[in-house]
């Protein structure tokens, strides 16, 4: 706190000093208006690029055009400076061969030739508004996908629509035969009924031997005839588990396991969804099956743990 | 009539090309070049070697045809190389281990896929291992092939019975139809089409981006350039 009170004065007292006016001198060079409304051009339309970024954030989000905008938005105010920079800020290049300054006279010189710098600008006041505005406007559209993040985020991210006696659907929303599966194949499913964008919706459902279960007691009874199902969401950053590992032959060559293709985080499939290998912090969570009487698939429950990728607090199951 | 005749040979010919392996034969060669590691009769060897009944002739075409067996030591991941084997050989012994039972080799018909289907089929998956340009990757554990050399044929069968840590791809999943379009997507990405430009050994996307990145900097380094230059006073 003290740190900033202090900091605060500095920069006050700053400010204060900046305002004794040099005195004044001759208006040293002609503005260059025609470079000085180019800028404006450009930052101007820097703004529109980042206006539409917002306005397209919320009406139609194609992540094609939300890119195109920002990076038109940041092109224009890039040359808008550029040009700024090169014609209508004047350079001059000055040399003082005088070890001192004695003499009056001298000084008022020296002063007027550092004056030139901003003199030769016309319009300061809507310059400093147009550039202003150019990157309120950016930081604006920078800032538009934060409207994303309400409240309710958290919410969404851990509410599932899985419950018991919930069935599993392909995503063609068939219900799923559990003697369709075969050993080594990895089917994808989603609740019935509910919507697949939702991140605890898609699940893998594999089938092994079940002499080759390793199961904690409690889930036992989770996986009817070998089958298994786990949350698609890899536990590390979110992205879909796709890859599945099944070997024909245990003894030659790796456990069956589920891999994330993002950083190829490898999770058993036999005892749980036990992280085996790669950057995950928990396991991915399970989903208890159960066959119902028309020998469909369907949920037994819940997940065992929250699903999704890891954040702060959200470490463990 | 002569012609039809000769129609009629030439469809037997084609037709008994596909399945003149004799078994007889098979086992023979089985006894020779499989059975120090698959055991007596295709019996399998506790921690060598699976055994074969039930694996099917289509397993024992996709693995013999693409050179993965014999396998000089069994713990190894099965690689493809030149098969040892000649046609005939394979037949053979593709005759044999279909009689213990399993798929038979598969029919492919290549012309009946789709190739945009053919796509987006293999982008949802295969590519997440062996990667939209089908030039192969790693993946935890294992190496994943190059599908280059792939026939369609043996894509076909790969799918079906899931070779090495491939998972199975059963009918209810991808029907005969859409392997036909993934093999026929293969086919195509073997020797893709090209607009236009350098295609960078057609390995996909990856470097492609990479590449466009340094083209960039190297763009954005120029203009840093032009604008900092200090005019002459």
């Amino acid at each position: 706190m003290r740190r900033w009170l202090i900091a605060a004065l500095v920069l006050l007292l700053g400010k204060l000093r900046r305002r004794r006016a040099l005195p004044p001198g001759p208006p040293p060079r002609e503005p260059d208006r025609k470079a000085e409304n180019a800028t404006f051009v450009l930052l101007f339309l820097s703004m529109l690029a980042s206006a539409a970024f917002v306005v397209l954030y919320v009406a139609n989000p194609d992540t094609q055009f939300l890119g195109l905008a920002v990076g038109f938005a940041l092109l224009a105010l890039a040359a808008a400076c550029a040009v700024a920079a090169k014609r209508v800020v004047p350079e001059v290049q000055g040399e003082e061969p005088r070890p001192q300054l004695l003499h009056v006279d001298d000084q008022e010189e020296t002063l007027a030739a550092l004056r030139q710098g901003g003199e030769g600008v016309s319009r300061k006041r809507f310059f400093l508004l147009m550039g202003g505005g150019a990157a309120g406007l950016l930081g604006t559209a920078l800032l538009a996908p934060a409207l994303s993040c309400g409240p309710d985020a958290s919410r969404v991210l851990t509410r599932s629509p899985w419950h018991r006696g919930r069935r599993l659907v392909t995503e063609r929303n068939e219900p799923i035969v559990a003697d369709g599966i075969v050993p080594g194949e990895l089917l994808t499913a989603f609740p019935e009924g509910a919507r697949k964008e939702q991140l605890a919706s898609p699940v893998v459902v594999v089938r092994v031997r079940p002499d080759e279960l390793d199961l904690p007691e409690e889930r036992k009874a989770w996986a009817p005839d070998g089958l298994l199902a786990y949350s698609k969401i890899c536990t590390h950053a979110g992205c879909a588990v796709s890859e599945y590992r099944y070997p024909l032959h245990d003894p030659t060559a790796p456990g069956p396991a589920l891999v994330c293709p993002c950083h190829y985080s490898t999770f058993s499939v036999t005892n749980g969804g036990n992280l085996i290998f790669g950057p995950a912090g928990r396991p991915l969570p399970q989903l208890p099956l159960e066959i119902d009487g028309d020998g469909h698939l369907v949920a037994a429950g819940d997940f065992s743990g929250r699903i999704g990728p890891s954040w702060w607090g959200v470490r463990r199951g | 009539m002569r012609l039809l005749l000769a129609a009629v040979v030439v469809l037997a010919l084609a037709s008994s090309a596909q399945a003149t392996g004799d078994p007889q034969r098979g086992r023979e060669l089985f006894r020779t070049g499989c059975q120090s590691c698959h055991g007596v009769d295709a019996r399998g060897i506790r921690g060598t070697a699976p055994s074969l009944h039930g694996a099917g002739a289509a397993a024992a075409d996709f693995y013999l045809s693409t050179g993965r067996m014999p396998l000089d030591a069994p713990k190894r991941q099965p690689d493809r190389t030149e098969p040892p084997f000649n046609r005939q050989a394979i037949d053979d012994l593709v005759a044999y281990i279909g009689s213990l039972g399993g798929p038979p080799v598969p029919q492919v018909d290549v012309a009946r896929g789709d190739l945009a289907e053919g796509q987006r089929l293999f982008a949802e998956n295969c590519a997440a291992c062996h990667q939209i340009a089908g030039r192969g990757g790693v993946m935890a554990g294992a190496y994943v092939p190059t599908l280059l050399k792939a026939t369609p044929r043996q894509i076909v069968e790969a799918a079906r019975i899931g070779p090495y840590v491939m998972p199975v791809f059963s009918k209810e999943q991808l029907s005969d139809t859409e392997l036909a379009s993934i093999a026929r997507y293969v086919e195509y990405a073997k020797n893709p089409e090209n607009p236009g430009g350098w295609e960078l050994f057609d390995i996909g996307p990856v470097p492609e981006g990479m590449v466009s990145w340094l083209i960039g900097l190297l763009a954005l380094l120029l203009v840093i350039r032009v604008l900092g230059k200090q005019e002459a006073p």
